[in-house]
């Protein structure tokens, strides 16, 4: 076997064991903070604090049998979850942890994952249209719409780093970020970005496609067991892949104060500031009511694109004048 | 699968779903089972896209024949039955239901048991609007703050239930005074909880009353106008939520409510906000009303002497209290015995609910949501 | 309210959402006020009323019941069946059976409020849970009868 494929191969078990960990972690977290905020003390029952409740909710998840209702497109049904979960697997592999550890270097690393992340779009879409139920209809709508108007600003964010370090590889914005990281340079991109990817991810308070109250659970009223795993694991990869692209561009990635590991020690700060901007997602969650639908369009085409346009429009005098 | 798809078919003939008018019109059943009808409302929603065109609450669900049990029994052993209905604010229902017999026997209440009636009431106002307050933001997707107002409800429960016994469906008022005494821990630990309740104000405040996303939530959304609230026979913090200052404690004052100073708080729009407003405030008012009960508990007996056989004297009678969600009257028309021949029981949440339909009308289905929050719909209470 | 202008509104917002957000993280780092029940329990007040239990009487080792069946005909749910019968060379009628159907109980109080001899009280049991409806068909009699043999949980009982 060539070492080459060898290597893709670990590589490729890593990254969906990661996947799986990230959301357990994540899932652990969500709980752990969430109640701790309401004041109660959360999951405590399973290992010391509640730390395997997860695996048992994932055991739980995957001894479910996927009911497929009937009217529905049985077909289209049972692909959605999977086309929800790869493509947010792939991100992974073009993520940089540390400065020697990225499976596989890009130039384009950027692009990449931007259009991978779009894609569980057209999975909520196909989940919704499947699923022949009027609130998973609504749910997929409001998501779609919502995925659509907050790329432009996202974007556009992105765009005023790329202006000034002149590439899209991921290595090479870190490599940029040598003296100083670029939230210092760029706030206000930093802030739109932000807000851009809680509501990329349908997190609250802009989850509008899963709006329990209104929709009972929205697109994925319908799905039970692994299917309804997958949208979960794909919802914490992709909350990931938005928080670790932040980190990169503007935290500065994988630099930290060096830490004997050698070429490795990047990935203790990364880790470090991914999981920091996780937290403040889910900070945020358990904080705000959910906004309205219109107003969530509102506001993004009457503050995030106009201020990420001027953003970009002075980002590009500026690097033109230095 | 022939017979399924026969029976289906019967099924859905209960639907209106064959005449719908516009056919880019569809049906959304919300409920009986949905998260934000709290317990076992349907609201039927013709829809246009995510707009409500026609919203119709059907009810029933829960309906357990309150007012014919009432004709069955003996007038006393209702009594359980009155803290049923509204099981989020059941002293004022118990209230309401002693009181009335006390008027249509003339039977005196010592100084002392209406005061304890008075600060237990306005203690289980309270605790219902913590329940609101909790519930309306749940509904708007926020998970946070219900979990404030339970901890704050937890307290006044803790001090209702050393008094009555039981911390949801008191039983506690009797004809004639009240079943069991206050003492001075009671007196301590209310005091406590004012002082406590007046701080946390300021977390409300911060995190829902100020919240942009609230704010822009409830704003405008939902507008009662005084002129609807008055074809509708809304009543309660929706009516005032409305601007009307229509409250029975002040109107029709009973018990011992003209011996305390209170306001009533009215809102301006008669928008969710301003119900929610209306509510925020009326729990400062109670807790005024509280502390003053307090200052002026006389001693004395707590029960006053009522015959134990009790017959009613022929005729019918009346009597309306201030529940925590509105007016609440009870009317019965007596034969003589101690069977009631008739209770009618007008509950707040029947005719707060009937606004509906036309309130929703072209609403988003959001908003919907929102507006029957703000309401503080108990569904028991309407279906009895 | 409404007319704080484009720039207004943004700030306006954005204070009012960092204010929540420095709510929510300060409560996050203060105690925690849930007990994890069943492994720590609540105090629970003595004044609770769970369903009726008859009273123990230290003095003469038994009940004060009379057997008048009072407090079954106060019942509004008709839950209490109370029957007693004339042993030879006594006065009064002694138990015999004393049952409490608690699905149908509602807790209102009135058997233990009409009963002259205060010989009804409410249990402290809150923590009642079952397979079946006729688990919660009690012997009162029977149930007396096993807190007798704890003479300390029989007086805590009695209130
Ligand atoms: S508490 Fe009320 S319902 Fe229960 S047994 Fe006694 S009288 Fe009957
Ligand atoms: S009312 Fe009291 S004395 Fe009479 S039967 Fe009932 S428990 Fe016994």
């Amino acid at each position: 076997m060539p070492p080459e494929l060898l290597r893709m191969i670990i590589a490729a078990v890593l990254v969906v064991a990661f996947v799986f960990l990230n959301a357990m972690i994540l899932g652990y977290m969500e709980r752990k903070v969430s109640a701790h905020i309401q004041r109660r003390p959360g999951l405590m029952e399973v290992g010391p604090h509640g730390v395997l409740q997860l695996i048992v909710d994932g055991l739980k998840l995957i001894g479910k049998q996927l009911v497929v209702p009937e009217g529905s497109n049985k077909f289209l049904f049972r692909l959605a979850p999977v086309l929800s979960f790869a493509p947010c697997v792939l991100p992974f592999v073009v993520l940089p942890f540390a400065r020697k550890l990225q499976i596989v270097s890009m130039d384009i690393s950027l692009i990449f994952i931007l259009a991978m992340t779009s894609i569980n779009v057209i999975a909520i879409l196909v989940a919704g249209w499947a699923s022949n139920n009027k609130y998973s209809l609504f749910g997929t709508f409001r998501s779609v719409a919502q995925a659509v108007s907050y790329e432009i600003p996202m974007l556009l964010s992105i765009l005023s780093i790329i202006l000034i370090t002149s590439t899209f590889s991921l290595q090479g914005i870190i490599a940029a970020q040598k003296y100083y990281w670029f939230i210092l340079i760029q706030p206000l991109a930093f802030i739109i970005y932000f807000i851009s990817g809680l509501a990329e991810t349908n997190r609250a308070p802009f989850d509008m496609p899963e709006a329990e109250s209104e929709l009972t659970a929205g697109f994925h009223t319908e799905y039970s067991g692994m299917g309804f795993s997958f949208f979960f694991l794909a919802e914490y990869a992709n909350m990931f892949t938005v928080c670790s692209i932040a980190t990169v561009l503007f935290l500065g990635g994988w630099k930290g104060i060096p830490l004997p590991l050698g070429d490795y020690t990047g990935i203790f700060w990364f880790m470090l500031k991914v999981y920091g901007l996780l937290f403040v997602m889910i900070w945020v969650r358990w904080t705000y009511p959910r906004v309205r639908f219109d107003q969530l369009m509102t506001f993004c085409w009457k503050y995030l694109i106009p201020f990420s346009l001027a953003n970009l429009l002075i980002t590009a005098v500026l690097v033109k004048l230095i | 699968m022939e017979n399924l798809a026969e029976n289906r078919t019967a099924y859905t003939d209960l639907e209106p779903a064959t005449d719908i008018p516009n056919e880019n019109h569809y049906y959304l059943n919300m409920g009986p089972q949905h998260p934000s009808t709290h317990g076992v409302l349907r609201v039927l929603l013709e829809m246009d896209g995510e707009y409500v065109v026609d919203p119709q609450p059907v009810l029933g669900y829960g309906h357990r024949m309150q007012e014919k049990m009432a004709e069955h029994k003996n007038w006393m052993a209702f009594m359980p039955n009155t803290g049923r209905m509204d099981y989020a604010a059941a002293l004022p229902y118990n209230h309401g239901y002693v009181a009335l017999f006390e008027r249509l026997c003339g039977i005196e209440v010592p100084a002392r048991a209406e005061y304890i009636r008075v600060i237990t009431s306005e203690l289980n106002r309270i605790v219902s609007h913590h329940l609101w307050i909790g519930a309306m933001l749940l509904d708007m997707g926020a998970f946070t703050p219900i979990l404030y107002t339970f901890d704050d409800r937890e307290q006044v429960l803790d001090i209702l239930e050393d008094v009555t016994g039981s911390r949801l469906t008191y039983c506690y008022f009797r004809v004639g005074g009240v079943c069991k005494d206050i003492d001075d821990k009671f007196v301590e630990k209310t005091r406590a909880f004012i002082k406590r309740q007046r701080e946390r104000f300021d977390i409300y405040n911060k995190l829902v009353t100020g919240n942009i996303i609230f704010i822009k939530r409830t704003e405008g959304v939902g507008v009662i106008s005084p002129d609807m609230a008055r074809r509708y026979g809304v009543t309660g913090p929706v009516l005032r939520g409305s601007g009307i200052a229509y409250d029975v404690r002040k109107n029709e004052p009973y018990s011992v409510y003209p011996n305390f100073d209170f306001e009533i708080p009215v809102g301006r729009n008669g928008d969710s906000y301003d119900r929610y407003m209306v509510r925020l405030l009326e729990i400062e008012q109670s807790l005024r009303i509280i502390e003053q009960a307090l200052d002026q508990l006389p001693e004395g007996s707590f029960l006053g002497k009522a015959p134990k056989k009790m017959k009613m004297p022929t005729g019918d009678c009346s009597f309306s209290v201030e529940a925590a969600r509105g007016e609440l009257t009870y009317y019965l028309v007596s034969g003589g015995g101690d069977i009631p021949y008739r209770l009618k029981i007008r509950v707040p949440s029947y005719s707060n609910l009937s606004v509906l339909p036309e309130l929703c009308q072209g609403m988003l289905l959001s908003d919907l949501v929102a507006a029957m929050g703000s309401m503080d719909l108990v569904i028991p209470e309407i279906d009895r | 309210m409404n007319n704080r202008g484009y720039f207004g509104e943004l700030w306006f917002g954005a204070k009012s959402l960092l204010i929540g957000l420095n709510v929510t993280i300060k409560e996050l780092f203060r105690p925690i006020v849930t007990v994890q029940y069943p492994r720590e329990e609540c105090e629970i007040t003595p004044n609770y009323r769970g369903h009726v239990e008859l009273v123990f009487n230290t003095e003469t080792g038994g009940c004060d019941c009379i057997v008048c069946g009072m407090c079954a005909k106060a019942c509004p749910s008709d839950c209490l069946v109370v029957k007693g019968e004339k042993k030879e060379g006594e006065k009064r009628k002694s138990l015999t059976l004393f049952s409490l159907d608690f699905t149908k109980c509602s807790l209102c109080g009135s058997c233990v409020e009409t009963c002259p001899k205060g010989a009804l009280d409410y249990s402290q049991d809150y923590n009642i849970a079952g397979f079946t409806r006729e688990e919660f068909h009690y012997d009162l009699i029977e149930r007396l009868e096993r807190r007798h043999q704890q003479p300390l949980a029989a007086a805590a009982g009695g209130n």
